[in-house]
This record gives C-alpha cells, structure tokens and sequence, in this order.
C-alpha cells in the first residue's frame, strides 16, 4: 500500500522506471527458488495487490477471466505481444506455472470506478459507440468479461485506448480475430470515447 | 509591432507546429460535442445481429494455448463408418491447422492466432516427434509443400524453405515468392495449393462479415506462377476459403467457402464449389449458397447471375480443409470422393459439425450425398475437437488435424 502511494506522488516516466525496475529485479528470482506467493508478488508489485493498478500503461488485472489471463501469460511467453518486460516475466513459466498464476490472479477483486467522476458527454458518446459495435456482446453487458474475453469495466482508460489502438492499427494481433474486425472503422476520438465510458462505468 | 507582441506570435507559431497532432484533435473534440448528431447506424459488419436473447451474447469458441495431454485426447469418443479406426498421430501440437506431407515422410502442420508456428512431425519409432520449424509467423495458416520446398503463406506474404526436409533443424530464413497482398487480418489468413497447372492458388478473403471491397484486390482466388508472377483471378464472389483441391482425373478446382454470419441462425449454409470455368463469380457478397439474396448487397441482384454451389455444408458449420480422395486403403466408394472437415460454428447457438464428413460425386462430377464421416466431437454443446483439414498419406489413411485438442488424428481402414 505503500508502494503503490508513493508510486501515485511521482511523475509518470519514473512510476514506469519504478516499476519495471521491481519487475526485473523479481525476474531472476522468479525462475527459480521462490516461492509462488513471492512470484506472484513481483506482479502485483506493477499490476496492484489489489487488483487495481497506479501505474500509468499497466492494466488492472482485478476481476480478469482465469481463461483471458493464461492467453495473455501464454502471449507473452512466446513473444507475441509486444511488451519486452512481460515477455521477460514470462518466458520462464512453465504450463503448470501459467494455470497457477491465471488462477491466481483471476481471485483478485475487480477494480473501482476512479475517484473523478467522468466527462458526461464523452461518457455517454462512448457508451452509444459501444453499444453501436456490440462491445458487450462478447464482453457482458456489464463489461465483466467471460473465458477468453477480457473484462473491461474500470480497467485503466489510458490502458483501454493504447490496446484499441493497437488492434487497430494491426500491431496487435489477439488470440483471435475478433477485435481486429470490431473496431474497423472507428476514428481515434471514438475510442477515447470509448476508453472514457468503460473506464468510468459505474459499480455495479 | 513591439517585441512583446512578436515573441507572443512566435510563440504561437511553434506551440501550432509541435501541436500538429493535438490541436486538430483538441478542435474537433470542442466543436462537436454540443452539435454531433448521434450515429445510430449499425456498423455494416454486424447487420442482423440480435440486440437480445441467445444470439446477443455470441462469442467466437476459445482453444485452451495448451494442447489436450495425449491421454485426455477424445480419440475414445470418435465415431467412424464400420471397418474405419482412429488413433492419435500427434499430441502436443498447439493450434493444429494445416496438414502437408514431404517426400521423405515429414508431416508439416501450420498454426494461426493461437500459436503462429509451423511444426515438423517427424517419425521416431512409431512416436511422433513435434519440432518447431518457424515461428512468430503472422498467421500462418497456408502452407504447401512441392519439389523439397515448403510455401508459407501469411495474410501479406508468400514465403519458401528449400531443401526442407534436410534442414529441419534449422530451416534459415525463407525466400519471399510473393508479397502482393493485402494483409488484412480479418479472413487475411490463406489456404494454398499447388495445382495441376504448376501453379500456386491463393485466395484473399473478404476482410469483414458482410461488405463489398474491390473485387480486384478481395474476395476471389487467385494463382500465381512459383516465382510470383503472373497473378490471374480464377474464381470471384469467394468470402473465406480455407480449403481446396483439385479433381483427380479433371483437375478442375473445388473449394470450401465460409457464408456470412449474423443473418440466422439457419441462414446462409456454407458452400462447396466448382470452378468449372477461370474467373466465375460465386456470389459473395451478393448472393449466399445459391438461392438467397443478400438482404443489404443483394438488392438489384439475382442468384441466377452466379454460380450456384455443388453443395450446401450447414448453417455457420464453417468447413475448411478439404481433399479428393486418391488412395487405396479405404473401399471403392471412397475413391473420387471428397473429404471435407467442419471446424463447427461458432455464430449458431446450437453448436453442431465438428467433423469430416464426405461428398460423393456421380459419373458427370456433380455431388450425389454429403455423408457424415468421423463424429462426436460435439459434447454439452461445446466442443471436444475441431477438425481444420484433412490429407490422405502415401499410405491411403486420412489425418485429420484439431486446432481445438491441438493434436492429429490419423484414420485407417481394414475389413
């Protein structure tokens, strides 16, 4: 708790300083030796005890589908997504440590609504855009996600928009074809709309 | 002007410059917020889908990214005609899709999202050893293999490993035969093959569910000379084919071709195809399985101004990798006849397929019955397996690959 309070005082670049440093200072640990409790820890050092994450560029994971998570465990080991520390994290994970992890992060509680309530008329274009390409049909009407779909509702909206982005511009490519073909078509205003809505949905 | 007044114009100047990105955005944000009418049109690829009840929640079926243990596989629950049998040919192999064998015996099997690999089945003693020949490929799915090389095609590129069979360990880096496509990734994904004509067939899918892009550049089969030159459209109207072959005795061109989604749950069926001449149309996005007029792009339209589909494969049943039957093992009816593998629907409620099943052609070429042929990977409404393609080996047994299990099957015969 500490942690993640000093993390919120510092400016951005040094958060994310902080908090791959801590990562990578975990990795040659996380291979070997520790115990799982403390490899865990080295995640949720970045990605919050809490399930919430401070860290700007670094989702929440709280309340993610056990199914959703091991995907993107399995991503990162391989290389496929682009994130070098995460795929750092990743490689020396066996197929019994991804089921571990995966189970074990999906018993995190899903994060709050921030603190600042949100821009009505970006909230509400954002919730009529969503609606118009069906988010919820896969996410839940309510965002929660379910087996490989991650759940939305409150993840960071910095955090929503670079990955829309990045499905968009084909640089992501998913476990699936899925988003590469829902978000053809939408401008960068329309996701940050969308990235407003979903990160300030209220609590259910 | 005073000096004050200069700086403040400069100023401005460069914060307009550096601000290139932001401002626009910034503008457009401010002015349209009051004024933006709302867009309440469907976005043209989800046109029919339900806004309640079963169909609103659809999502595409997921496979676990790792492979069923060998023992957990769901060979005992395979059901095939009397005399057939099932074993396990290969377990462990993640996202299994395309089946191709070398010369020397090597069984080489593509991926797709899931694993982005292409992998060697090599013999060892009876046991099949998986290598990895390639990886952190774009959507590999295509592969084919001719004269020692194998092709790998992504949804941009066509590539080449030479000597393959020799190299496994350590293929190198592959010729680039082609790179005249597309790319996109929705349907970007490619069946390939080799035809009778010593060309290479690759198709570009249409990149959405329902849309009308340009029939130039999408939606047709295409072939081009091994050296990638001399592209020619063999076949238009085609959505998503992910499986083809050539007649045995006509060398004419049949494939499978994915219809699109949302429309019903029983409408439209997938296609089975004929070529019979280069360039007919197929219909997409125009008309579906012959007989049913798009309700956005069919207006204006008639089916019979498009060839009509040898055979109709099931509402969403999504078959892909097919091939002529051309061994000895199995009994006469077989021979000439074409084993298809639906991979089963993820866009229907109800899940069914998830199987091979077989299209028996009459004397003048046309499909007599479409027969089920391995089932009973459907269970509780989800799947146990999905089968991608078929091949028939050197020996006459039918492998059938699974990129749900990720594993491969290998079918015999015997009276």
């Amino acid at each position: 708790m500490t942690r993640r309070r000093a993390a919120r005082a510092a400016p951005p670049s040094s958060r994310l300083g902080a908090a791959l440093g801590l990562l990578l200072a975990a990795l040659p640990a996380a291979a070997h030796a520790q115990t799982f409790e403390a490899r865990l820890a080295a995640c949720l050092a970045c990605h919050g005890v809490d399930g919430a994450s401070s860290i700007p560029g670094t989702p929440s994971l709280g309340g993610q589908p056990a199914f959703f998570l091991i995907t993107q465990l399995f991503l990162f080991r391989e290389g496929r997504r682009d994130n070098e520390a995460m795929t750092a994290a990743a490689t020396p994970l066996t197929n019994d440590d991804l089921r571990a992890f995966a189970d074990a992060i999906a018993k995190l509680p899903p994060p709050s609504p921030p603190a600042t309530p949100p821009d009505p008329a970006r909230f509400a274009r954002g919730r009529a855009q969503a609606g118009r390409r069906f988010c919820g049909a896969c996410h839940g009407a309510d965002y929660s996600g379910r087996e490989q779909v991650p759940r939305l509702a409150n993840q960071r909206e910095e955090y929503l928009l670079a990955v829309m982005r990045g499905f968009r511009a084909g640089t992501r490519i998913g476990y699936g074809p899925a988003m590469s073909e829902a978000l053809v078509g939408l401008a960068d205003e329309d996701l940050r709309d969308i990235a407003h809505y979903l990160a300030h949905l209220p609590r259910p | 002007m005073t000096t004050a007044s200069m700086m403040r114009r400069l100023l401005f100047l460069v914060l307009g410059l550096t601000g290139l990105v932001a401002l626009p955005v910034a503008a457009q944000q401010q002015g349209r917020a009051p004024a933006a009418p709302p867009k309440e049109e469907v976005p043209f690829w989800a046109i029919g889908r339900p806004s309640s009840g079963p169909g609103a929640s659809m999502a595409p079926v997921p496979a676990f990214p790792i492979p069923t243990p060998a023992d957990k596989l769901p060979i005992a629950k395979l059901k095939l005609p009397r005399g057939f049998k099932a074993e396990v040919f290969a377990s462990d192999v993640l996202d299994a899709r395309g089946l191709r064998e070398g010369d020397k015996g090597t069984v080489f099997v593509s991926s797709l999202f899931v694993a982005g690999k292409i992998y060697a089945l090599v013999d060892q003693g009876g046991r099949r050893q998986v290598k990895t020949i390639a990886e952190k490929l774009m959507l590999p799915n295509g592969i084919e293999f001719h004269k020692g090389s194998l092709y790998v095609a992504t949804p941009k590129q066509v590539l080449r490993y030479d000597n393959i069979e020799s190299t496994l360990d350590n293929p190198g880096p592959p010729a680039v035969v082609y790179e005249s496509l597309p790319g996109d990734v929705p349907h970007g994904w490619k069946f390939i093959k080799i035809g009778p004509d010593g060309k290479l067939y690759v198709p570009v899918g249409a990149p959405c569910n329902i849309c009308e892009p340009s029939p130039d550049t999408h939606a047709h089969i295409r072939r081009i000379n091994l050296d990638g030159s001399g592209m020619e459209i063999v076949a238009r109207g085609v959505r998503n084919t992910v499986g083809f072959d050539f007649h045995p005795r006509t060398g004419e061109l049949w494939f499978t071709d994915n219809q699109r989604d949302w429309l019903s749950e029983d409408l439209p069926q997938d296609e089975l195809n004929r070529v019979t001449k280069i360039g007919q149309h197929f219909g997409f996005p125009y008309c579906h399985q012959g007989d049913f007029a798009d309700p956005q792009f069919g207006w204006g339209k008639a089916c019979e101004d498009f060839v009509k589909p040898a055979a109709l494969l099931g509402p969403h049943a999504a078959p892909l990798g097919m091939r002529f039957y051309t061994g000895t093992m199995f009994p006469s009816r077989y021979h000439g006849a074409i084993f298809i593998a639906r991979h089963g629907p993820w866009n229907k409620s109800k899940k069914f397929a998830a199987d091979v099943v077989v299209a028996f052609l009459d004397r003048a070429g046309r499909v007599r019955s479409v027969e089920p042929f391995l089932t009973g990977l459907v269970e509780n409404n989800g799947y146990l397996g999905r089968p991608v393609d078929v091949h028939v080996m050197k020996d006459g047994s039918l492998l059938v690959s699974d990129d749900h299990a990720g594993a491969v099957y290998r079918i015999t015969y015997s009276p």
